[in-house]
């Protein structure tokens, strides 16, 4: 009896340990960063181009310039990723074939950033010649996030529990009509689950971006999809390490901003999320 | 007049042989209860006859099956179902109101008039007796009702779409004895409308409520016959077992 209760609290202890470890590394980068980062906050600092060669100014052209790729991003890979994911769990037969496209999905999402992003060079700056431009690099991100939002929507459709299905079919529904009105809207809280990871990863991602948009200095913003474009993460690594004497705060300062860009727009699709669940009525 | 009729029907999950050579026909107007042990194939039977089995992916089938004197195979799998609607064992509302429930099937069906909508609706749970209880909340969620309500809105659901068959499936395993009393009671009454098929766990119900009634047994329909005969004087030894409770 003693014994149970003491590796018990033995292994509370060792759970707990582990939640603390991975606590407390996330809340000492977002406090440090809001501790150096905050001074530089202004409005000039949101709204202003950069200036003297980086080391004054603002950022705005970079928060517009992330703001469009990740949208870009969404309104590629969403409704690709989506229809995918309903022909793999609803249509597609349990066969070898389709077990490797799963499978290579999954896989897709652990390919280094970098290889997308060459990738992107190659199809769509060279080949399709949109050249270094919002455009590329939307597509680029978004076939990058394409598999996040492929496996967690196919997820999501297949957690709708089969006997809805069922239920649908035996009233005389149609496969499509019952997809479309009882999978789907049932699904739509873990397909934007998929989503908001989706997003918070290319708007962090640097690299998918170098080679297809970013631009390392330009004061304006982008007139068209085929402009390049300044972008957060882009302009991070160039201030922090490509320009000579930058303010600190400055750096932080973007890192900041960044992090905040990711969490309004996170928290959209949580809201949204959240009043589908509330809607949900089982 | 025969409603459906099965001819040395078999049918394989994968390697497993559910139905073997089974015979039968059923009346237009009667109950049909169908009793046996789990895995006696008393459900995939009746699952044919909606052809809800064609959902496994390794379902194969022999042998003939017509409804209507149509064979089931060649009637489009969407009317068949509409004609031939199923209550299921657990009660299985759809994530919607319980007015929407209701509806589902008829707006599926392509009804857009929603005065007609909701005359349907009302009928629909009248017939099923749950008007009563409900009509001052038909918003609200289906998941708020009670085990028995659910299941009498799983009826009410089935007939909005004007069947000429429910099949039950075991619809009252997960109910207490009054709510069974109360779904067994829709059952008789709508018996002058519909053709019913009652696969069910409970002996006693089949007695009650069967015309006729079928016991199989590992797949094989061993013994059909009028529920009065079958239960007083069954021809097969092993009918005879079971309703006396030697196996089960």
């Amino acid at each position: 009896m003693r014994n149970t209760q003491r590796s018990q609290k033995i292994a509370f202890f060792f759970l707990f340990l582990a939640t603390l470890l991975i606590v407390v590394p996330v809340g000492l980068i977002v406090v440090i960063i809001i501790q150096k980062g905050l001074p530089a906050i202004n409005w000039q600092f949101l709204s202003d181009i950069p200036r003297q060669g980086m080391r004054a100014g603002g950022i705005f052209p970079a928060i517009i310039g992330t703001f469009y790729l990740v949208l870009g991003a969404i309104i590629f890979a969403l409704p690709i990723g989506l229809l995918a994911a309903i022909y793999l769990s609803e249509y597609a037969k349990d066969n070898i074939l389709n077990r490797i496209i799963k499978l290579a999905i999954v896989n897709l999402s652990g390919v280094p950033s970098v290889v997308y992003g060459l990738f992107g060079l190659a199809l769509f700056v060279v080949f399709l010649r949109f050249g270094a431009s919002i455009l590329s690099g939307s597509l680029t991100l978004g076939i990058m996030i394409l598999p996040i939002i492929v496996t967690t929507s196919r997820e999501a459709l297949e957690s709708v529990p089969q006997s809805f299905r069922e239920v649908s079919l035996s009233l005389g529904a149609s496969k499509w009509q019952t997809i479309r009105h009882i999978v789907l809207p049932n699904a739509i809280p873990g397909i934007l689950t998929g989503t908001i990871l989706g997003l918070g990863r290319a708007a962090g991602e640097t690299a998918p971006i170098l080679f297809t948009v970013a631009a390392f200095y330009l004061p304006q913003l982008p007139k068209s999809i085929f402009d390049q474009a300044m972008a957060l993460p882009y302009h991070l690594y160039v201030i922090s390490t490509q320009v000579p004497n930058v303010d600190e705060k400055i750096r932080y300062g973007t890192a900041l901003v960044l992090l905040f860009l990711v969490l309004f727009m996170n928290l959209v699709a949580i809201i949204i999320r959240y009043n589908f669940r509330k809607k949900k009525k089982w | 007049m025969v409603k459906f009729n099965a001819k040395n029907l078999n049918i394989w999950f994968g390697q497993i042989h559910a139905l073997k050579g089974v015979n039968i026909e059923i009346e237009a107007n009667e109950i049909l209860s169908v009793i046996g042990p789990s895995n006696s194939g008393k459900t995939s039977f009746l699952r044919m006859l909606n052809r809800l089995n064609e959902l496994h992916a390794n379902f194969r089938m022999s042998g003939w099956l017509e409804f209507d004197r149509e064979e089931i195979k060649r009637i489009n799998v969407e009317s068949l179902r509409k004609r031939v609607g199923m209550v299921f064992a657990l009660p299985l509302p759809l994530p919607l109101s319980i007015f929407e429930n209701v509806a589902y099937g008829v707006r599926m069906h392509g009804e857009k008039n929603r005065g007609k909508v909701a005359g349907i609706v009302e009928g629909a749970l009248k017939q099923a007796y749950l008007w009563d209880e409900v009509k001052d909340r038909l918003g609200v969620s289906a998941f708020k009702l009670s085990g028995g309500q659910q299941q009498r809105l799983c009826i009410a659901r089935t007939l909005a779409v004007a069947p000429e068959v429910i099949l039950f499936d075991e619809p009252c395993s997960g109910l207490d004895p009054i709510s069974t009393a109360k779904v067994e009671e829709a059952m008789l009454r709508l018996k002058k409308d519909y053709t019913i098929v009652l696969v069910t766990n409970n002996v006693k119900q089949a007695a009650r409520v069967g015309d006729r009634t079928a016991f199989f047994l590992s797949g094989e329909l061993v013994e059909l016959d009028r529920t009065q005969k079958l239960f007083t004087a069954p021809a097969d030894r092993r009918t005879d077992g079971y309703i006396r409770g030697e196996f089960g």
